[in-house]
């Protein structure tokens, strides 16, 4: 993988994903201040203000306008980056769809963390998963190198002209965003023969035509005169669908690119594995949960357990034909979720089970939550998740309820809210 | 890399040079319409291009910058906002009646 160790930077994730933006240029940066994405853009004022990165800084007063301003900034031609966490998403909710659905390549840094509430500023995926149906590419990183790989990547993948999508690159707060790993930073020189400059479908400050950007559209088709027949409603999202079912092979070539340049790899640039090949039982993680699974591999395979490991990296599009085919052999899946979706079960869960539907032997699936709102993922609970499954799976007592590892209800013996706070006075 | 793009990569955002009416005459969606006093109006009033705070709020350019200005009710969605910006309180908000 790495050869070049001598030459690397000792840097936190956010610094990695600063550093990836200050090379690729960025021309405009928007972004408001939150926990733990923070130092992203206080690094990318730095690189500004002593004269690295010529580019526009614009303070903003909530993420909403952050991503509004990268919106307008990017319709008109100029490459664009921005980071942030949790809450900070959930406000830039609204700007999201109309992000893709304008096709702008725009690229966030987010820094996981739960959301509120109670208050919270730890890691879990709760923000990258609220996201996932408003046409955005998103990825999930595992460590500090991957971060700056992933938006090197990023931005080739979403100004590609078969693709012209924003893309997310997530990474786990704190437990990357501020841990020092060591990066290796590209050349200066070979960033820009890798990321050619940017040749965007939209530049509104071509001011010689005057064009805007989303008239009303309507349900049907329509002609517009001397621009004939333009699409209605259906028609954009369908391309924007299509588009992200396409850039999968896009983002595959790509990786194989960055590959081939800087030899570095991630899996085949969707999904990562480890001891894969003779594994009868999966763990299926993502992000920091995969970074741990990691280290019960070898716990479980002393005692006699042949387990392997799917690190997804891309969350979307879903690789759901990849997945099916890598895992329609195997006899179980442990799946552990660092999010849930509340009411149903972990979100990664279900997203597989979806995949897999349909195959003669289906492979047995069992879902876990762990870790949310940063609440330590341990080895225990690892091994613990996989005995449970094989359990369920030998009995055939596939338990319906969502099943929590690492709760300490149990050191709550006498907390009880009714009375709690009566007796503070 | 192949350059011939399938039918849904010719689809990208929405590019479009601004059409009058886009939303159809979205005058009917008013229940109130402005009227301008011209004895009040600035720009008729001095007889010069001045104040025109009206042509510059209207978020749908339906007032004209002209004197006097002039508005195109088959498309004020009757927001009143150019009331509120007049500084000499020249525009007032009617009801509209509907014909039986």
């Amino acid at each position: 993988m790495n050869n070049a160790m001598e030459d690397a930077t000792i840097l936190t994730g956010n610094n990695a994903a600063a550093h990836a933006l200050r090379q690729v240029k960025v021309g405009v940066v928007a972004a408001y201040p939150i926990t733990p994405q923070s130092p992203v853009v206080e690094k990318i004022a730095e690189f500004i203000n002593e004269g690295k990165l010529n580019a526009r800084f614009v303070k903003v007063e909530s993420e909403h306008s952050a991503l509004a301003v990268c919106v307008a900034a990017s319709a008109t031609g100029s490459r664009v980056g921005t980071a942030t966490s949790a809450h900070g998403l959930e406000l830039m909710y609204e700007m999201l769809p109309w992000t893709s659905g304008n096709r702008l390549p725009i690229i966030i840094n987010l820094a996981t963390r739960s959301l509120g509430a109670p208050w919270s500023v730890w890691t879990d995926h709760s923000d990258f998963i609220t996201i996932r149906d408003v046409g955005w590419i998103q990825f999930m990183c595992e460590d500090n190198q991957e971060i700056y790989d992933t938006n090197l990547q990023a931005f080739k993948i979403a100004e590609d002209h078969r693709v012209n999508l924003p893309v997310i690159v997530g990474y786990d707060g704190y437990i990357l965003s501020h841990t020092m790993m060591p990066v290796v930073l590209e050349d200066q020189k070979d960033v820009d023969d890798f990321l050619p400059p940017l040749k965007h479908h939209i530049n509104l400050s071509d001011i010689s035509q005057v064009k805007g950007i989303d008239p009303v559209t309507t349900p049907h088709t329509r002609d517009r005169g001397s621009e004939g027949r333009v699409p209605g409603y259906f028609e954009y999202r369908y391309a924007l669908q299509k588009a992200l079912e396409n850039s999968i092979e896009i983002i595959q070539e790509v990786h194989d690119d960055f590959a081939n340049k800087f030899g570095r790899s991630y899996g085949n640039g969707l999904f990562k594995t480890a001891e894969f090949d003779d594994a009868d039982i999966i763990i299926f993680a993502m992000g920091s949960v995969a970074s741990q699974a990691r280290v019960v591999l070898n716990k479980l395979r002393d005692k006699g357990l042949k387990v392997g490991l799917v690190s997804l990296k891309l969350f979307r599009p879903y690789p759901a034909k990849q997945l099916r085919e890598l895992l329609k052999d195997k006899k179980t899946i442990v799946v552990f979720d660092r999010d849930i979706g509340y009411g149903y079960e972990g979100v990664l869960c279900y997203e597989l089970k979806s995949a897999l539907y349909g195959l003669k032997e289906s492979p047995f699936i069992k879902g876990f939550i762990v870790g949310l709102g940063g609440r330590d993922v341990t080895n225990e609970q690892l091994i613990e998740g996989v005995n449970r499954a094989l359990n369920q799976q030998k009995t055939e007592e596939i338990s319906q309820n969502t099943e929590f590892l690492g709760l300490k209800l149990e050191e709550l013996n006498d907390y009880d809210e009714a009375t709690f706070f009566k007796e503070v006075k | 890399m192949t350059n011939v793009k399938k039918d849904y990569q010719k689809i990208l955002g929405s590019v479009q040079k601004p059409v009058k009416g886009e939303a159809g005459k979205t005058g009917s969606w008013s229940s109130k319409k402005p009227v301008i006093d011209l004895d009040k109006c600035i720009p008729v009033k001095s007889g010069k291009f001045s104040c025109f705070n009206c042509w510059l709020y209207c978020p749908d350019a339906v007032i004209t910058r002209t004197i006097p200005p002039t508005i195109d009710l088959e498309y004020c969605k009757g927001c009143g906002i150019c009331t509120e910006e007049c500084p000499v309180k020249a525009i007032s908000m009617e009801e509209v009646k509907i014909d039986e």
